[in-house]
Parts: C-alpha cells; sequence; structure tokens
C-alpha cells in the first residue's frame, strides 16, 4: 500500500515537472518581466505565429528570423538607450480561433506593447479584434489580402494594424504582367482556392489584369481547402489549350497541383504567388523536376546581390543552417522596423509605437525600401522568383503599375 | 475524347481508392451490421507507419507495408475488443456513437501525438513513372502508381471473394453474418471470426492509406476522414455488405466525382455524390448489386 502510494507520488511529481517544462517551451524566455510593459529595463513583444499545423513552415521561418533580428538589436544596445526587447513566441497551429487566443494571452497575461504576426491572412484577421479592443499595435509580415488593414464594411483604416508584405493586388498586377510580356501567355487557366480569400483575392485581380492586356482565360476553376485530386481540373485545362496556369495557393496544394499536372503531361508554364515560398515545395510537388517552369511573385530573393540581403542571408544561415525564405526575411524586417518604431516613438508605449509606425517612411529592409502609405500597406518593388532545379532564383523586380 | 478517356483514367485511380476503403466498410458491416466509423482513421495510422517505416527504419516499401498491415491488423482487433464486443448485444445505435467516439479519439490522438504537420513520403519511395499509353489511337496518360492502385484493388478483392467463400474462417464469416447465434449454437468461435473479419478490414485499410499517402503525396492525422466518408457512400451505392458491391459502389462514385469535376464543377461535386446517395437510399436501398430482402422477425 505504501509503496503504491509512493510510486503515485513520484509519478505525480513527474508531471507536474513536464507540464512545467512544457509551459516554459512554450512562452521562450517568457519569465521576470510580466506585468510592467515599460517600466522595466525589458520592453515585452508579443510573436504569434504557425509553428505547427496546416503552414508551419511560414510561421517558423519568420519566428526564427524575428528571434535572430531581436538578438542582434539587443546585443547592439538594444532600443531606447539600452532596455532589451524581450520577444515572447506563442504556437497557433495554424487555427484561427488559437490564434485569437494566442493574441489575448500576449495582449492581457504578457502586456506585450506590440504583436507580430501571424503569417496568413485568414489567422490574422482572426487576431485583429484582440489587438484593436486592445488598442496594442498589431504588425503582420505576410498576410496580403486588403482587408487586413482595412476594414471592408466601413471601407476605413484600421488604425492599430499594420503590415509589411505588398498586399495582394499588386502581387497579381505584376503577376499578369510577367505572364504576358516574359513568359508571352495569350491563353492562361486559373485554379484557386475557394475557401481561402487569399487566394480568391488574387484570383480576381490576376484575371482582370491578364484580360486587359489581352490575355485570355480559357478555364477557370476553385477546389476545396482538403482537396487532394485535382487531375479532373488539369485534364479539362489541357483540353482547353492553355499555354499557362495561374495558381494562387499555399504551398501544400500547389505542391500537389504541380505534380499532378506534370504527370499528365501538362509541361506549361506555372506561375503563383508567395503562397508558394517553402523549402517543402519540391517535396510536395513530388521532386524538382516537375517544378521546371514554374515562377512566382514574392517579396525578396536570397540571390539578390544586395548586401544587406547577402548579409542577413549569412547570418541566417549560420544561426538555422538553412537559407532564409521570404517569410523570414519579412519576419526580420518587421522585427527592425518595429524596434525603429520604438526608438523613434521615444517609448514603449503602445499608442506612441501605432503612431511611429504609421509614419514609416524609407524604412531600408532585406525586402525592399519601404514607406507605408495611408492604408498601412507598404510601397515596395515585387520580386519574381523563377525555381530552377527546385532552387529559388531571382529571375526580376517590377514595381507594380497600376493601383 | 482524349480528354473523356483521361478523365476515365482520372476517375478509376481515385475510384479504386474508394474501393479498397470500402472493402473495409463492407465487410465489418457484412458480419455485425455495424457501420465502423473509425475504418478511415484505421487508414490513417496506416499511412504513418508506413511513413515511419520509410523515413526512420530507413526500410522498402514492400516492408513498410507489411508493419503497416501487420500493426492497423492489431489496432483493429483491439478496437473492437475495446470498443465493440462489449456493446455487442446493447442497440445497434450504442455501437454506432461508440465507432464515432473511437474515430475522433484516433483523429485527435492523432493530432496530439503526430502534430499537424503535413508530411509526405521521400521521393523514389515508390517508382512512379508515366506510361504513355495509346488507346484507340489516342494518346492518354497513366502511371505506374495508378496501375499498382488498381491492381491492388482488384487483388484484393479476388483475394477476399476466395477467403469467403473457400477458406473455414470464410465459411465461419458467413455463418456468423447469417445468424450469430445458430452459428456459437454450431459450434463456431463466434469471437474469433468478428475478430479476423476486423483484423482483414484493418489490413486493407492500411494498404489503402500507404497507397493513398503516395498518390497524394502528403499524409495528415485527418486524411482519413474525407475519403473514409467517400468509402462509405460508395459501399452503400453498391450494396453494402456485399464484397463486389465495394468494388462497384467504389468505380462507380470516383468515376462519377471526377467527371463531375471534369465537365461541370468542382462546387457541385459533393452535393452531387451526396445527392447520389440520398437517391440509391430512396430508391434501391438495398444499393445497385443488393437483393432487397424482407426483415427477418
Amino acid at each position: 500500500m505504501g509503496k503504491s502510494k509512493r510510486i503515485t507520488l513520484i509519478a505525480l511529481v513527474l508531471l507536474l515537472a513536464v507540464s512545467l517544462l512544457a509551459g516554459c517551451g512554450q512562452g521562450q524566455k517568457s519569465g521576470g518581466q510580466q506585468g510592467t510593459a515599460s517600466g522595466g529595463n525589458e520592453i515585452n513583444i508579443g510573436v504569434n505565429y504557425e509553428l505547427t499545423g496546416k503552414v508551419a513552415t511560414y510561421g517558423t521561418n519568420t519566428k526564427n528570423a524575428i528571434l535572430l533580428a531581436f538578438e542582434e538589436i539587443n546585443s547592439k544596445g538594444g532600443v531606447l538607450g539600452g532596455k532589451k526587447i524581450n520577444p515572447i513566441v506563442l504556437d497557433n497551429g495554424s487555427k484561427q480561433e488559437e490564434s485569437m487566443s494566442v493574441a489575448a494571452k500576449l495582449v492581457t497575461e504578457n502586456k506585450v506593447v506590440a504583436l507580430l504576426g501571424p503569417a496568413t491572412t485568414g489567422n490574422t484577421l482572426a487576431a485583429i479584434p484582440v489587438a484593436t479592443d486592445n488598442k496594442v499595435p498589431l504588425l503582420t509580415t505576410s498576410a496580403t489580402n486588403p482587408d487586413i488593414t482595412v476594414d471592408p464594411q466601413t471601407k476605413k483604416v484600421r488604425d492599430y494594424i499594420f503590415r509589411i508584405c505588398f498586399t495582394d493586388p499588386p502581387q497579381a498586377i505584376v503577376g499578369a504582367e510577367f505572364a504576358v510580356k516574359d513568359l508571352g501567355a495569350k491563353k492562361a487557366a486559373i485554379l484557386y482556392d475557394n475557401t481561402n480569400d487569399y487566394s480568391k483575392g488574387l484570383y480576381q485581380v490576376f484575371k482582370q489584369e491578364f484580360t486587359k492586356r489581352g490575355g485570355q482565360i480559357v478555364a477557370e476553376e476553385s477546389f476545396n481547402q482538403d482537396d487532394q485530386d485535382f487531375r479532373p481540373f488539369l485534364t479539362r485545362f489541357k483540353n482547353a489549350g492553355a499555354d499557362l496556369i495561374y495558381v494562387p495557393a499555399y504551398y501544400e496544394q500547389v505542391g500537389k497541383i504541380v505534380s499532378q499536372a506534370r504527370e499528365l503531361g501538362l509541361n506549361v508554364p506555372m506561375l503563383g504567388a508567395d503562397g508558394w515560398d517553402s523549402p517543402k515545395l519540391a517535396e510536395f510537388a513530388g521532386g524538382a523536376a516537375n517544378l521546371k517552369d514554374t515562377y512566382f511573385t514574392n517579396h525578396y530573393s536570397a540571390s539578390d546581390p544586395n548586401p544587406k540581403v547577402q548579409a542577413f542571408v549569412k547570418a541566417y544561415k549560420e544561426k538555422y543552417g538553412t537559407e532564409p525564405d521570404a517569410f523570414a526575411a519579412l519576419g526580420y524586417d518587421a522585427a527592425y522596423l518595429l524596434a525603429d518604431a520604438i526608438n523613434r516613438a521615444g517609448k514603449a508605449e503602445p499608442e506612441a509605437i501605432r503612431q511611429a509606425l504609421a509614419e514609416t517612411k524609407n524604412f531600408e529592409g532585406v525586402t525592399g525600401k519601404m514607406s507605408f502609405d495611408s492604408n498601412h500597406n507598404p510601397v515596395k518593388e515585387i520580386a519574381i522568383i523563377a525555381l530552377v532545379d527546385g532552387k529559388q532564383t531571382l529571375k526580376t523586380k517590377i514595381q507594380p503599375t497600376s493601383n | 475524347m482524349a480528354a473523356f478517356l483521361q478523365q476515365i483514367i482520372n476517375g478509376l485511380s481515385l475510384g479504386s481508392i474508394y474501393a479498397l476503403i470500402a472493402l473495409g466498410y463492407t465487410m465489418v458491416y457484412g458480419i455485425i451490421q455495424l457501420i465502423n466509423f473509425a475504418h478511415g482513421d484505421i487508414l490513417m495510422v496506416g499511412a504513418y507507419v508506413g511513413f515511419l517505416a520509410v523515413v526512420y527504419l530507413k526500410l522498402n516499401i514492400w516492408w513498410a507495408f507489411f508493419l503497416a498491415v501487420a500493426s492497423c491488423s492489431l489496432l483493429g482487433v483491439i478496437i473492437e475488443r475495446i470498443a465493440y464486443r462489449p456493446l455487442r448485444n446493447a442497440p445497434r445505435l450504442a455501437a454506432l456513437i461508440t465507432a464515432i467516439g473511437v474515430s475522433l479519439l484516433l483523429e485527435n490522438g492523432g493530432l496530439m501525438v503526430l502534430g499537424t504537420d503535413i508530411r509526405s513520403y521521400p521521393a523514389g519511395t515508390i517508382n512512379n513513372v508515366q506510361l504513355p499509353i495509346t488507346l484507340m489511337g489516342i494518346p492518354i496518360t497513366v502511371t505506374t502508381l495508378q496501375i499498382i492502385i488498381l491492381a491492388v484493388t482488384i487483388a484484393i478483392m479476388l483475394f477476399l471473394q476466395y477467403i469467403v467463400r473457400y477458406t473455414w474462417a470464410g465459411k465461419a464469416m458467413r455463418a456468423v453474418s447469417y445468424d450469430s447465434d445458430a452459428a456459437r449454437l454450431m459450434g463456431i468461435n463466434v469471437d474469433n471470426t468478428i475478430s479476423v473479419t476486423f483484423a482483414l478490414g484493418s489490413a486493407f485499410a492500411a494498404v489503402a492509406g500507404i497507397l493513398l499517402g503516395l498518390y497524394y503525396n502528403t499524409i495528415q492525422p485527418l486524411m482519413g476522414i474525407m475519403p473514409g466518408l467517400k468509402a462509405f457512400v460508395a459501399a452503400v451505392i453498391g450494396g453494402i455488405g456485399l464484397i463486389p458491391g465495394a468494388m462497384v459502389g467504389g468505380f462507380a462514385l470516383g468515376i462519377f466525382e471526377t467527371m463531375v469535376s471534369g465537365y461541370w464543377s468542382s462546387k457541385m461535386r459533393d452535393p452531387i455524390v451526396f445527392l447520389l446517395l440520398i437517391l440509391i437510399l430512396l430508391i434501391k436501398p438495398a444499393g445497385l448489386l443488393g437483393k432487397s430482402n424482407t426483415e427477418k422477425v
């Protein structure tokens, strides 16, 4: 009897220890300064990202670069003349409801002065009410839908929401221009995700711009998030004589679509957007060979000769062992911009940081030089990436003309 | 015409996977009149066992199949022993609800243990090449994997027919399905027979899981839900409880879905599939191959 009791006790202690450890793992370096937002020597910044789940590579890479940037900033003396930035990282599991509760936890429990993330449009939209209600600025790194910074119902700018990536429309405009001018496409087919605002938005703008530039949309089809079999649509596209396929979707689906298209002998160029950016793309596409003649619009390219870009690529590679993708680049820029805004604000208070972010002019990041327009969107160049042997290479950079 | 033939090939491949999963549903239903909703999730477990075998144990794909089949058979038997056997004499609804519970347990347990990350079998796990085939003068594309899927499905169906018709275990299964009490009186070990049925059904689910993982190049813990549901519809369309019915239903559903997506719209696919299910249940409730016999009183 006594022995079994002791075992139960040991088990309980172990369980407690494990759950404590798990708690620590979730919020990196979350000790110390809780409850004092700007008073102490540390400034809490919330980092709400997709570290597991459907788009885990987006969130993980962004988070890695954010932590790298904050480390660099802290090692150079921090912000506001010696204060250290304390990033608090939480995982939203690529789910909207989680994203919302993570944002709420960061704001109410960790008293963060600003929020970074999430990476995707849907998850960011879920976190927006939390930021707005608590009057804490939220800077998203890669949510490209226009509705992020402008409320679609009231048409008013959301005061506390900013982004560092370009929005969807210029991305689709540049894509259409590239398709017509560089690829010589005349008959395009579009395959988009009907359950995803990002994908639908790109589809609409691309269709409009491609037609405006003299092209013809010969077929279009939508799919649902969980669809696996794209062969029926692709067979139809092939039959319609498409000489380009535009696929504004996320890498997991893109990989399957590319591999199934190539399998059906549909070897026309395929074009996409920044949702393609993932080192896992080649894996899901069934090998690098299938990615021949595929392109996508993106925020930056690691092969850009710009010394600022190369310094970042080197530092990231040294720390994490892989080449940083655009999500990492945007995360890096967002962290630096936030630190810059805190310095410009002169104090680590949400309202002052919000004001400083809105006034951003000619900020030099690795994803280009940017200024914020009145809608809290950066104005900057868009890179077109070609996948050569599965590797991303900078094809060209285009400044969006209209919109 | 080329497009039409290609769509038929697309449909046949999708249909074979449905058929393969439907075989498991049908077997279990045929024996104990239980719709084993956990079947699709056993498939997921099979896909992951195969993935772990290939990636971490560095085994080749055939050993992966073997391991997946072995562990899923065991899992099927355990599920039956723990979750279904205690309810065997309870109303059928109780067992059905338990099946849904087991399904949710496997899905969420899978999410917990495996995480929500999407994985894919490493390139070259199976040598998948395109075979340009000319059919009646029209070129179409078929891959080796599609042929393997079709061949495996047909082979498994024939194997199952053989077991059910010509072996002792099959004879016992038929007896139990006809009248389990009478079978017990005749000295048939009903519990063991049911265990064998679950082991076989789950083994097929494991095979389907790996093939599905290879065909779509990705696996994730919720991958079994939709194919499981579709295969259930296929089994009902063909006539649940009938082995050839599962095949006919699976192929019919796969081709039907592909045609709706290919010639109409993907948005219409699922509504039409379930409309088809409702129509079959209204017009010919026993399924395409089923004989309607009056309920015994």
